[in-house]
């Protein structure tokens, strides 16, 4: 982290999605995010984690106003990105792209991967004249490791990993400031996994970029990311740096996905006691009430569920939310997940 | 030792296309045994699932498989297919990452456990259902009687594969085929299925192969491990050799390019390069154009499989130690 300051803040974000179920019956509310609240400094790697419905997605969207949030707002330097008259979002949407799961699917298939890179120009440059643009792209797919002869070739002629890179190329072409990078590995195969990785964190320091990085992969965070945010039924549960995460979660169900990432290494998986979370994530559409991980926790007591935890400001700056943290903290036998690992 | 359950030989499973063929598995050896987890590692296109689903007779309508799947004194491969249904589902089940389009959806889920009891055990009805029942019990699937009820669309998607690893199990199999059965699911609900597959691995002594591109996965749960590229074994031996001492470099490769999440590695040391086109082969290694130990002799000779220490093959004409780089350590 570079700690020049903060890039962007999210304040308050809600948001909600209108499931129709029948013709005549009234639509079920669906609540994505509720009550989202952090900023982004500059130049740091944010990551985003949570299982299926958790709403990472919907919050990456929600960031670059590409769906509009319920409630809250989404300050970039401090201007409300939802309250720009359109001229000036088309401005800001410069220095705010997004690189998507599923490489072949985000590329139009009849544009040629020059016209694919080059796109972002004409809509949002269209000062530039053609050569420039083509300059541009040259440089661009440069640094992404494709060869820039390659601009007259279709998406179809391309391996997944080398259209993740043209996903990549086309996100960098307007020099943005930040990029949400939606899940960019998950479709791909593990060696080829990690070459976009290495590409992402070397872009990152070329081009002296800001990263959001959303991902059910945990391992993967935690490779990228300088700060980690855990989502859990569209709310926030514990927001700290990656090294305080790992070492030492404080909320219980961070404790839980840590202990169940499997760990590529023999010795130390074997030695694990994998105390597996039971259950399964209930519905968005009829969250429990007070604490939404309470129907999971072990440690859950009845004011868990009256009660909706603050989330707390604890003193080394991480955000928890959870009624008993302290508690747990101090329960013998329970080191953080990682402890056991490091073990020989 | 234990005895064998499977031994393979040979196994090749060719696919004819309009002008050409397509060779996806060559020349496959390896022998499966009895209670032992087998992991089977790849990326897409190293023929990892079609060897498997050649042996279960599962190949599309193109392919065509040769070689040896030795159950006993029965040959798998080119069985007629009314005795392949004897032994499918019985003495051998597969189990795939999605489970909902393994599940019918519109017959509840009492009707296809109990189907397989009544196929394969010649139960009455009636006792089909309590013991269909019994085993979404034993999988871990709460209301079990309820559940029974319920069409698989009803159902979340860790409790889908629960039941599809019931109905694999119902006729206590020897050999259970997983083709990547946590790939779908959050990593709370792998982490539960993981534990209940060494759970049901150890009490009915079943046999598990575990088709995955996970090495997290396969470090938990597998006793020995085959390593496949470009449709080929490369390398073989158990989990702890391949993973604290790999011989083969794409062995290696996957290792180093896997993060962990108890480390912030600055770099990781991916593979360069992308997985071949199995339609057109590199000569000599398949794996030479990305492997950095390549020499001569990889560009002009195939390396064959061949035993490097008791119980480890490898196929590399490397034979010095692989500079090791301390991730996986």
């Amino acid at each position: 982290m570079s700690g020049q300051g903060e890039l962007m803040r999210i304040d308050n974000l809600s948001k909600s999605f209108a499931l129709r179920t029948g013709l005549f019956s009234r639509p079920l509310e669906l609540k994505a995010l509720q009550d989202i609240s952090f900023s982004i400094q500059r130049g740091e790697t944010l990551g985003i984690v949570g299982e299926s419905g958790c709403g990472k997605s919907t919050l990456g969207r929600c960031i670059l106003q590409l769906l509009k949030p319920d409630e809250g707002r989404v300050l970039w330097l401090g201007t409300d990105l939802a309250a720009l008259p359109d001229e000036e979002m088309r401005q800001r949407r410069k220095d705010l792209q997004i690189i998507f799961q599923d490489p072949q699917a985000s590329l139009n298939p009849r544009m040629t991967v020059g016209e694919i890179v080059a796109d972002p120009l004409r809509t949002l440059m269209p000062e530039l004249s053609a050569a420039q643009r083509q300059i541009r792209v040259q440089e661009i797919m440069e640094a992404v490791g494709l060869q820039p002869e390659m601009v007259n070739r279709y998406p179809h002629e391309f391996s997944g990993g080398q259209a993740q890179r043209i996903g990549i190329a086309r996100a960098l072409i307007t020099e943005p400031k930040l990029i949400v990078c939606d899940e960019p590995v998950s479709a791909l195969d593990v060696s080829i996994q990690a070459q976009i990785l290495n590409l992402l964190s070397e872009l990152k320091d070329q081009f002296g970029l800001t990263l959001i990085f959303i991902s059910h992969n945990l391992s993967v965070v935690r490779h990228v990311s300088d700060r980690i945010l855990v989502l859990y039924l569209g709310r926030m549960v514990e927001l700290s740096t990656g090294d305080q995460l790992y070492e030492d979660a404080k909320h219980p169900y961070t404790k839980a996905l840590l202990t169940a990432v499997p760990i590529p290494d023999p010795r130390r998986a074997r030695l694990r006691n994998i105390d597996a979370l039971s259950g399964e994530i209930p519905s968005p559409i009829n969250p429990p009430s007070g604490c939404t991980f309470r129907t999971r926790c072990r440690y859950a007591k009845p004011i868990c569920a009256e009660v909706r935890p603050p989330l707390e400001t604890l003193a080394d700056g991480r955000l928890v939310a959870c009624h008993r943290w302290a508690e747990i903290d101090n329960l013998p036998g329970m080191e953080s997940a990682v402890a056991v690992q490091a073990s020989p | 030792m234990t005895p064998y359950v499977l031994k393979v030989e040979d196994l090749s499973v060719t696919f004819a296309l309009h002008h050409s063929e397509v060779r996806a598995v060559r020349e496959m050896n390896f022998n499966l045994r009895a209670g032992e987890t087998l992991a089977v590692v790849g990326e897409s296109g190293s023929g990892k699932s079609q060897a498997f689903l050649s042996i279960m007779g599962l190949l599309s309508r193109n392919g065509r498989a040769t070689g040896r799947a030795m159950m006993g004194e029965t040959n798998l491969l080119g069985l007629e297919p009314a005795r392949l249904d004897k032994i499918r589902g019985k003495d051998i089940a597969m189990i795939f990452q999605d489970p909902m389009t393994s599940l019918n959806p519109s017959l509840k889920i009492r009707t296809q456990l109990s189907e397989v009891l009544v196929k394969h055990r010649g139960f009455e009805r009636d006792k089909a259902d309590r013991t269909s029942v019994e085993m979404l019990e034993r999988v871990g699937i709460p209301e079990p009687a309820k559940r029974a009820n319920a069409y698989p669309h009803e159902l979340s998607g860790g409790m889908r594969q629960r039941v599809m690893i019931a109905m694999a199990l119902l006729c206590q199999p020897k050999i259970l085929i997983a083709d990547e059965p946590t790939t779908a699911l959050d990593v709370t609900v792998q982490a539960q299925m993981l534990e209940l597959f060494k759970t049901l691995t150890d009490d009915f002594g079943t046999s598990l192969v575990l088709i995955t591109h996970d090495l997290g996965v396969v470090a938990g749960i597998a006793d020995r491990m085959m390593v496949m590229y470009a449709g080929r074994a490369v390398e073989k031996g158990t989990v702890d050799e391949l993973f604290y001492d790999p011989r083969h470099p794409y062995t290696l490769g996957l290792l180093t390019s896997t993060p962990h999440v108890e480390e912030r590695a600055r770099r990781l040391n991916p593979i360069t390069g992308s997985p071949p086109n199995i339609e057109h082969l590199p000569s000599g290694c398949s794996f030479h154009p990305r492997c950095a130990f390549r020499f001569e002799q990889c560009f002009a000779q195939r390396p064959e499989l061949r035993e490097v220490a008791p119980g480890r093959e490898k196929a590399c004409h490397f034979e010095e130690k692989l500079a090791f780089e301390e991730n996986a350590a």
